[in-house]
């Protein structure tokens, strides 16, 4: 579709990739570890040997780890330049949190509480400061994350090619009601969407 | 009395009896033991929060308290477990005990701050309790972001003023340790010769001096918020709002590694006795703590990926990040190889050490997911987070404090405690943690977020799963202590070296004398050299 890659799919590679490497690794302490402790256990192996490092081993464990490591960065510095490079054209939305609600607005300054309504198949952008307190926008489904913070704007952007609705949810710590602070994201067609735009509450 | 009494029957000063003996004394040795009973206490009590605070999270809605509750707990089970806990717990504990003795002293450069250390930490848990009692207690999280910290109305104020002096503890103390090992080691004792613990201790004391001061400057500019609101984080009084963020993590990540070097220094002095078998790569492990230590203070912004700073400051706190990785990789490495055609004897200590390996390393691994940007920005600020700093700080430091315990208890106390116990609680601590935090990871890549009372119901499988292991965990924690307590009815018979070490702590009876040498200690060219060791004790024979 109109040649928008959606930046989820990058971030769960990336996932995947550290994921996946870190599984195989962790398995591959754990058995060395059980094995050597089985293996060498003193009343098989009385006699230790007298190893105190060797040069060529511990060369090649520091470098081996510094190229997956720096190939884990780059995976995951892609996919969050994903997130960051908003697309031409994108649906522009300001999102005020406060203590304990989301106020939100669109360009025709229709205002809602709780409930953000995008279209299917348009990027969507999200500019968000805070009234009060750091509160931050974390909608799971697409993996996108910011503080709210007064005084400064910052923002999101995601591209919802499915209908549906999703949660979004406060992830910074703001007093008593933190965790009753979320709403609902909903993906309408796009007629829909410029129907319900243009309805007064 | 003579020279070989105990230092239990010889207090110092000399001629006082009963608590005085405690309480104005200079020995490292009782200060060591008075940090493990005040330490111990706050260990339990927050236990127990972090169970209540998990019962509370085992069903959806109400389940035992209300919100402004449930946000005290976290605050104080957080706030207690960090600066009351995991920072002092293995330098003030064991490094006050045992770094004197490992590099052949008589005591601390400095014994008397070493006191003044020690009632700083009581004054400072003073103010921790008082927070409870005057104006409500805190319910900011233990990280105190402004502005709600600023304008909460909870009495934050004390429990600023507890971290702050309790940062003046910690620094006193670090400045103690390397003092003291760079004037007081034992003629013949060279860089390259002391072990490992000390080591560790020494990279460790370096951040607490360092970095220390800019966590009490930033309390204290809260403080100050809090009574003058001169709008220093406040962009409309022209302050910086991310200010506080910077300033806060500048001290609290290079925290992490405070946290975790000692307990690494733990593990690199176990696993040698008990493969019986040279530290493997020792040069290489005292490379990469003064590593971390260095490193680590440049990486503190990766907490702050979601915060709303530049994204060249998320691509390059990222990347360092990545490179902070490698230092702890190789210890694992080097301790794993160091078992490798040893002579291995399963005892308590080592066990605790295994399970410190795997966990330290699963909450390593997910460092990674955490490190990547575009995956932090996910899991940031969910269960995720919680999940991966408790196998740090719990499976790693928690663990090898457990390891310690059991390590040097016949060494303090002259008593060795029942094995058999000892392993069952050492396997339900370890199952426990499994279920309890494993859950966790799961519950935040859904998307469960952290510091909530309430959440959806679709997490409450995995949140109750984790209840039961949390209990599983709690009810082996205390059957240990109990075992390690019960020991005090045994005779007081431990070996001066019961398990085959080659560092000077097991060349003195268990407990020390009051000088902790009798005469002046021999020093090995290399200080994990067994071969002497495999000589005396016969094959196949424990002690
Ligand atoms: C060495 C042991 C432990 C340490 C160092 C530790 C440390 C911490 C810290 C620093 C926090 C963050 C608090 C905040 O968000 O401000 C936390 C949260 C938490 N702890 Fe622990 N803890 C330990 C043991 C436990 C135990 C034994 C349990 C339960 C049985 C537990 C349950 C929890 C829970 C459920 C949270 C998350 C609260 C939330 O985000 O809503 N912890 N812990
Ligand atoms: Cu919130
Ligand atoms: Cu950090």
């Amino acid at each position: 579709m109109n040649g928008i890659t959606n930046p989820l799919k990058n971030v769960d590679q990336a996932f995947i990739y550290i994921i996946g490497f870190s599984l195989v690794l962790l398995m591959f302490i754990t058995a060395l570890m059980i094995v050597f402790v089985f293996k060498y256990r003193r009343s098989k192996h009385p006699e230790p040997s007298d190893i105190r490092g060797n040069w060529l081993l511990e060369t090649a464990w520091t470098i081996i780890p510094t190229v997956i490591a720096l190939s884990m960065f780059y995976i995951g510095w892609s996919a969050y330049i994903g997130l960051r490079d908003v697309p031409p054209g994108a649906i522009e939305i300001d999102v005020f949190a406060q203590q304990f609600s989301w106020i939100v607005v669109y360009p025709n300054d229709k205002e809602i509480e709780n409930e953000i309504v995008v279209p299917q198949g348009k990027p969507v952008k999200i500019n968000l400061t805070s009234e009060d307190v750091l509160h931050s926008l974390f909608i799971p489904a697409f993996r996108v994350k910011v503080d709210a913070v007064k005084g400064l704007t910052s923002y999101v952007w995601f591209y919802p090619d499915k209908k549906g609705e999703y949660m979004f949810h406060c992830t910074e710590y703001c007093g008593i009601a933190h965790s009753e602070m979320n709403g609902v994201l909903r993906v309408i067609p796009e007629n829909d969407y410029e129907q319900w735009l243009e309805e007064e509450e | 009395m003579t020279e070989t009494d105990s230092f239990f029957e010889t207090p110092a000063p000399a001629g006082y009896k009963g608590i005085w003996s405690w309480l104005i004394t200079m020995d490292h040795k009782r200060i060591a033991l008075m940090y493990l009973f005040v330490i111990l206490f706050w260990f339990f009590g927050a236990l127990i929060l972090g169970l209540l605070i998990r019962t509370e999270l085992m069903s959806v809605g109400k389940t035992i308290m209300g919100a402004q509750t449930y946000n005290a707990m976290f605050t104080l089970h957080g706030v207690i477990m960090i600066f009351l806990f995991i920072i002092p717990a293995i330098p003030a504990i064991f490094g006050n005990f045992l770094l004197p003795i490992q590099i052949g002293a008589d005591d601390v450069f400095f014994p008397k701050l070493n006191l003044l250390s020690w009632y700083l930490y009581i004054l400072g848990s003073i103010f921790a309790i008082s927070s409870l009692f005057f104006g409500g207690p805190p319910d900011t999280g233990w990280t105190f972001y402004v502005p709600f910290s600023v304008s909460t109305n909870t009495n934050v104020s004390a429990t600023l003023m507890a971290a702050f002096i309790l940062g003046m503890s910690s620094m006193l103390t670090g400045l103690n340790f390397i003092t003291t090992i760079h004037r007081m080691r034992v003629k013949g004792m060279r860089w390259l010769q002391i072990p490992l613990f000390t080591w560790s201790l020494y990279a460790t004391a370096w951040v607490q001096l360092l970095a220390t001061p800019i966590l009490s400057i930033t309390l204290l500019l809260v403080v100050f918020e809090r009574m003058f609101a001169i709008g220093l984080f406040d962009a409309s009084k022209g302050g910086d709002p991310l200010l506080y963020q910077h300033l806060f993590w500048m001290y609290s990540h290079p925290a992490v590694y405070i946290m975790i070097l000692p307990g690494m220094g733990v593990i690199s002095e176990i696993i040698p006795v008990f493969s019986r078998k040279s530290i493997f790569g020792y040069k290489a492990i005292v490379a990469s703590s003064m590593a971390i230590a260095i490193a680590g203070s440049l990486v503190w912004a990766h907490h702050m990926f979601t915060s709303g700073m530049s994204d060249v400051a998320v691509f390059v706190f990222s990347l360092l990040t990545f490179l902070v990785a490698i230092p702890s990789a190789v210890k694992v490495f080097s301790w794993i190889s160091t078992m490798y055609k040893g002579s291995i004897q399963m005892t308590p200590p080592l066990l605790f050490s295994l399970g410190f390996i795997y966990l330290f390393s699963v909450g390593g691994l997910t460092g990674l997911v955490l490190g990547a940007a575009g995956t932090n920005i996910h899991v940031h600020d969910t269960h995720f987070v919680v999940a991966h700093f408790h196998f740090v700080m719990f499976g790693g430091t928690g663990f090898a404090f457990f390891a310690a315990l059991h390590f040097w208890w016949p060494k303090i106390f002259g008593r060795m405690y029942d094995f058999k116990r000892a392993y069952v609680a050492a396997t339900m601590i370890t199952i426990g943690f499994i279920f309890h935090y494993m859950p966790m990871f799961i519950l935040g890549i859904m998307g469960h977020p952290r510091r909530y009372y309430d959440y959806m119901p679709r997490f409450e499988t995995g949140n109750m799963l984790a209840g039961i292991g949390g209990y599983i965990l709690i009810t082996g924690i205390a059957l240990m202590f109990v075992n390690l307590f019960l020991s005090f009815k045994n005779k007081r018979d431990a070996l001066a070296d019961p398990w085959g070490g080659t560092t000077l702590e097991w060349s003195v009876p268990s407990p020390p004398p009051l000088h902790n040498f009798v005469s002046p200690p021999e020093i090995k060219d290399y200080p994990y050299d067994f071969s002497d060791v495999v000589k005396k004790f016969k094959p196949g024979n424990i002690t």
